[in-house]
């Protein structure tokens, strides 16, 4: 009836994931009840969860990222906690729970925290920037949402019901096929990624449309913010790469449920097959978490330096460059796992070249802070905090792309290094950069800049104790994902390792005490004109949030760096301009189909985990019907009337004293 | 999406790709599109069906004709079926396609290479096996 | 913060609302530029998921071609291909192309009948072609060469039959969409998805070229 479902995949007798999931489950009992007593459903349910506006969306995704960045820390604070310990000694976390530790804490650091935060705020602010009312298919938007956050629950609900895979956070076969993982915790890795994979495909799809086909009138290619670019660029890797994951997790499936032989030992099974297409997607992939931070640090750079990106058209190029070249490196991941002399040379070459575009963009960056008045605010200090963080560990990269140099460091500490170092100084910087940047626009007050700042430095120098001393593990032959060593001279490392995830700690505790009192001393903190930073494109031109409809008028674009040219031709006019005759917007209406269908899919994906067949072909049945019903409807939009959108923008204008004394309206 | 200053278009006059521009055209024009391209697929997999079997045709040429071919075909199909044209109304869809067909090059020819070096170097599974018993 | 009655649906502007009450007004009809390019920007975006989608037929290719040559001791292409069933399905899967370039004609002019009888026809070879593929995979299950034999037999399995359930999924759409246009017309929005629908299906159509080119044809010569 429930196929391998039983009692005894409820993990009783360990007492870590019981003691994780009793938290779990009463904050989340808290939440649910508050929800229920405060009678917020229905505003949740009509608002939020039902919504196709981009803002919406892109502020779900955020806060999925961090609260999996919560539990993805989580693991990592287990992870140095049990290396600082096990010198000659079993730790505390025994192997089998150790491997599911550390793969599931780069599972949900690659696809549940850096993927949703930056597709969070590619959504929020591209269609802004570009001058559009949405994405070119919101209620497609909503559904790439909710299927992220299937896919993320089904990884936390591994954690009570079953048990996650212990093969790292890619499933190299023979180890993830039947015979060696015969449990479901790299089934609850497939059915994950393949469902919340349709989720970022949707996503890719929509802002390669948006992006290219969606502008405010005069805006061409060459006028698009920086951040509309790389999330082009970014865009079309993920349209390109993501299919790649999920043919190469079928096949892996195939064979595991089937009994099919894609990588098995027997039957002509080619293991590497796997490693070849598993990374060629997966290099793309870090190009798909990094481009979009670096146009967020585009954005911050220039609007904090008060003067327009430096070499425009030299950006453009780069990011286009490092777009096409991310696809001609994906061997670099395995030098050593038996290519001749020759591929290793030519992988390793590109792997070099692809660095000097990023370079271009880093000089790009310091040109543009030369000569301007800097401000260091704290979104400065993170841009300022990766330039320095990237580029170390952007070298590292050049030194392992050296084939015989990686035949040293491939799978050590040194690589483990490298790639927080990359990750955590890149995305994970631009990230906060971003979040702090965007954070006014979105709910119309700052945050505490000193706690902000406070935080930035546990940050900074968090990850320099923590990582560093890796990199002089990686030397010293430490590989990783060890669960227990005996060589004394790695000890005193590890210990300092662990210090610096504590500090860490600190700075994530100070970003949670920075939401909090932002909140609490919001009307202090009010972002009452749109424009806190003084900023230089058209998402500082709406009001702090912005209307459901972005713009009243579509602005007329007439050159890059769009909204401060408008903003200096209304200096030069000076005194109130004559109001723009507004018209009715149509809007798209909300729409239940994303929930629903990510419900159907969550079902499915258990299902298709335990082997319970029935319901797995109900929940398909369900899913397919939910399109239907939405393909059926006959209204998909809603009007805003002339005068509802004139009082809306009047109230906007009025707070950014464009409008005479006569002409504001009543309060 | 409308307001009263002046506009520059960008896409106004784009065309969505596997439409045709139909201004006034007759369906008998659209027809007569889909009659060519069916006769020349036609042809194409004919041709291709029968060198695969014939010895009329010096044989280590074979791949490579089939290869022509089937592009040849997928060219048809692209312009009298999906109506890609070289058009500037088209630009936007044929770089996209390009997009996807570097990627299918990159993608396949990348794994052949590196597949057949790995097969090279490396000792075939089942004799590894063999000496792991 | 709850709208508690339809106007106060708009009394803050950061309520997205459901448009409960406006919604309950007529439709408002679109400019004739805006339908257009909401056909540009609907047909823009499924050719890029098409595009994607190619990018994944062509994963299971490079495995394919990757492990051809893995036949574990049992039987390979040129045993088990038979070039004469793989003609006749090519035969239908072309026919069908055409016979959907005519629905989508008619789909255009709003002319009833060419759609429909250019979708009922298509759907016609496409079912053929299905059932002569299942037909194929019963067979050669049948003689113990099913996708458990060997990795070559994996790969031909994965590829073909990919291919075949898209082609399942393609014939579902096609279903629906005559029974859009029977509900509604020819309204803007399924004429869109029809645009859709006729690009999915000649793009599969593509996908099969290069399949019975590099499974059936090379492999039947080897």
């Amino acid at each position: 009836m429930l196929g391998k479902l039983s009692w005894a995949a409820i993990p009783l007798d360990q007492p870590i994931p019981m003691a994780a999931s009793a938290v779990v489950g009463l904050v989340l009992f808290g939440v649910i009840l508050l929800v229920l007593f405060k009678g917020w459903l229905p505003y949740l349910w009509r608002e939020w969860i039902t919504s196709v506006d981009h803002k919406r969306i892109g502020a779900m995704y955020v806060v999925l990222a961090m609260v999996m960045l919560l539990r993805g820390f989580t693991d990592a604070i287990m992870m140095r906690s049990q290396q600082a310990l096990a010198f000659q000694a079993p730790g505390y976390l025994p192997p089998e729970h150790y491997d599911q530790i550390f793969s599931a804490h780069g599972t949900l650091m690659i696809f549940f925290v850096a993927m949703p935060f930056m597709i969070g705020l590619m959504n929020f602010i591209v269609p802004l920037q570009l001058g559009a009312r949405d994405v070119a298919f919101p209620t497609l938007n909503s559904v790439s949402f909710w299927l992220t956050a299937t896919g993320a629950l089904l990884v936390n609900v591994s954690l009570v019901v079953g048990e996650f895979a212990r093969t790292g956070w890619l499933p190299y076969p023979p180890l993830s096929e039947l015979q060696y993982s015969p449990g479901v915790g790299v089934d609850y890795y497939l059915w994950s990624l393949q469902i919340s994979g349709i989720g970022t495909l949707m996503t890719g799809v929509n802002f390669v449309t948006t992006v290219l086909k969606i502008h405010a009138p005069g805006m061409t290619y060459m006028r698009m913010p920086m951040f509309c670019w790389t999330t082009l660029a970014a865009n079309l890797l993920i349209v390109a790469a993501f299919p790649i994951l999920t043919a190469t997790l079928a096949m892996l499936i195939l064979d595991r449920y089937l009994g099919f032989h894609f990588f098995t030992n027997e039957a002509g099974g080619n293991v590497m097959m796997f490693m070849n297409l598993i990374w060629a997607w997966g290099h793309p992939e870090v190009y798909i978490l990094v481009l979009p931070a670096f146009g967020i640090f585009s954005e911050v750079v220039s609007t904090f330096s008060g003067k327009p990106l430096f070499g425009y058209r030299s950006m453009v190029m780069a990011t286009m460059v490092i777009c096409i070249l991310a696809f001609m490196v994906w061997l670099h991941h395995f030098f050593t796992m038996g290519a001749g002399p020759d591929v290793n040379a030519v992988f390793g070459i590109a792997t070099m070249i692809i660095a000097v575009p990023t370079g271009v963009k880093v000089f790009n960056w310091i040109f543009t802070m030369f000569g301007g008045r800097v401000v260091f605010a704290t979104p400065m200090l993170w841009s300022i905090g990766f330039m320095i963080t990237f580029v170390l560990g952007g070298m590292t990269g050049v030194l392992m792309a050296v084939p015989p140099a990686d035949f040293v460091l491939h799978n050590s500490l040194f690589l483990v290094a490298h790639f927080h170092n990359v990750i955590i100084g890149g995305v994970l910087f631009g990230a906060f950069a971003g979040y702090a940047y965007w954070f006014p626009k979105a709910f119309g007050f700052r945050l505490h800049e000193g706690l902000g700042k406070a935080a930035f430095w546990c940050w900074f120098v968090g990850f320099y104790l923590a990582f560093m001393p890796l990199y002089v593990l990686g030397f010293m032959g430490m590989t990783r994902r060890m669960q227990h060593y005996d060589v004394p001279a790695w000890h005193p490392w590890l210990l300092i390792a662990a210090g610096g995830a504590a500090v860490i700690l600190a700075g994530i505790g100070l970003q949670i005490a920075q939401l909090v009192v932002s909140i609490r001393h919001r009307d202090e903190l009010r972002d009452l004109t749109g424009d806190p930073w003084n900023g230089r494109s058209l998402e500082w031109s709406t009001a702090s949030p912005p209307p459901v409809f972005n713009f009243a008028i579509l602005p007329n674009v007439e050159g890059e760096d769009a909204y401060w040219g408008i903003k200096q031709r209304a200096l030069q006019q000076a005194g109130p301009r004559g109001e723009p005759e507004y018209e009715e917007i149509e809007m798209p209406r909300n729409s239940a189909t994303g929930f629903v269908c990510a419900f159907f899919a969550t079902f499915a994906g258990f299902a298709l985990i335990w082997h319970i067949w029935w319901m797995v072909i109900g929940a398909l049945i369900c899913a397919y019907a939910t399109f239907v019903v939405f393909a059926w409807r006959d209204r998909t939009e809603y009007a805003i009337p002339a005068d509802e959108v004139a009082r809306i923008d009047r109230l906007n204008r009025t707070a950014r004293g464009e409008l005479p004394a006569e002409m504001q309206p009543a309060q | 999406m409308s307001d009263t200053a002046p506009r520059i278009e960008l896409h106004a006059e784009d065309v969505a790709p596997g439409d045709e521009r139909a201004d006034g055209r007759e369906i008998v024009e659209g027809l007569r599109g889909y009659l060519v391209g069916f006769a020349l697929a036609t042809l194409i997999t004919v041709v291709a069906f029968f060198i695969a079997q014939t010895t009329l045709v010096w044989r280590p040429s074979i791949p490579i004709a089939l290869f022509v071919l089937a592009i040849a075909q997928m060219g048809v199909h692209l312009v009298f079926f999906i109506h890609i044209t070289t058009g500037p109304d088209n630009t936007n869809n044929i770089l996209a396609l390009a997009f996807g067909v570097l990627i299918v090059f990159l993608v396949i020819g990348g794994s052949l290479w590196i597949m057949s070096n790995l097969n090279h170097n490396m000792m075939p599974m089942d004799q590894l096996m063999q000496m792991q018993r | 913060m709850s709208a508690t009655h339809p106007g106060a649906a708009f009394s803050d502007p950061n309520l997205v609302g459901t448009g409960g009450a406006a919604g309950r007004r007529p439709a408002v009809s679109h400019a004739a530029r805006n339908l257009a390019s909401k056909r540009i920007i609907a047909g823009y975006g499924f050719w890029i998921f098409l595009l994607s989608d190619i990018v994944m037929f062509s994963a299971f290719f490079a495995a394919y071609a990757v492990l051809s040559g893995e036949t574990a001791g049992g039987p390979s292409g040129k045993d088990l291909f038979d070039l004469t069933n793989v003609a006749i399905e090519t035969g239908c899967l072309l026919l069908s192309s055409f016979t959907c370039g005519i629905a989508s004609i008619g789909a255009r002019a709003h002319h009833a009948l060419m759609y429909y009888g250019g979708m009922a026809v298509t759907f016609l070879f496409g079912a053929i072609f299905l059932f002569l593929e299942m037909h194929e995979f019963a067979g050669m299950i049948a003689q113990g060469a099913g996708p458990t034999r060997s990795a070559f037999l994996s790969a031909f399995f994965t590829l073909v039959g990919c291919h075949g359930l898209h082609v399942t999924l393609g014939l579902l759409w096609l279903l629906t969409m005559m029974a859009q246009v029977f509900a509604k017309g020819f309204r803007a929005d399924i004429l869109r998805r029809v645009l859709c629908f006729s690009l999915f299906w000649h793009a599969l159509d593509i996908i099969w070229v290069a399949l019975f080119t590099i499974v059936y044809l090379y492999g039947a010569g080897q």
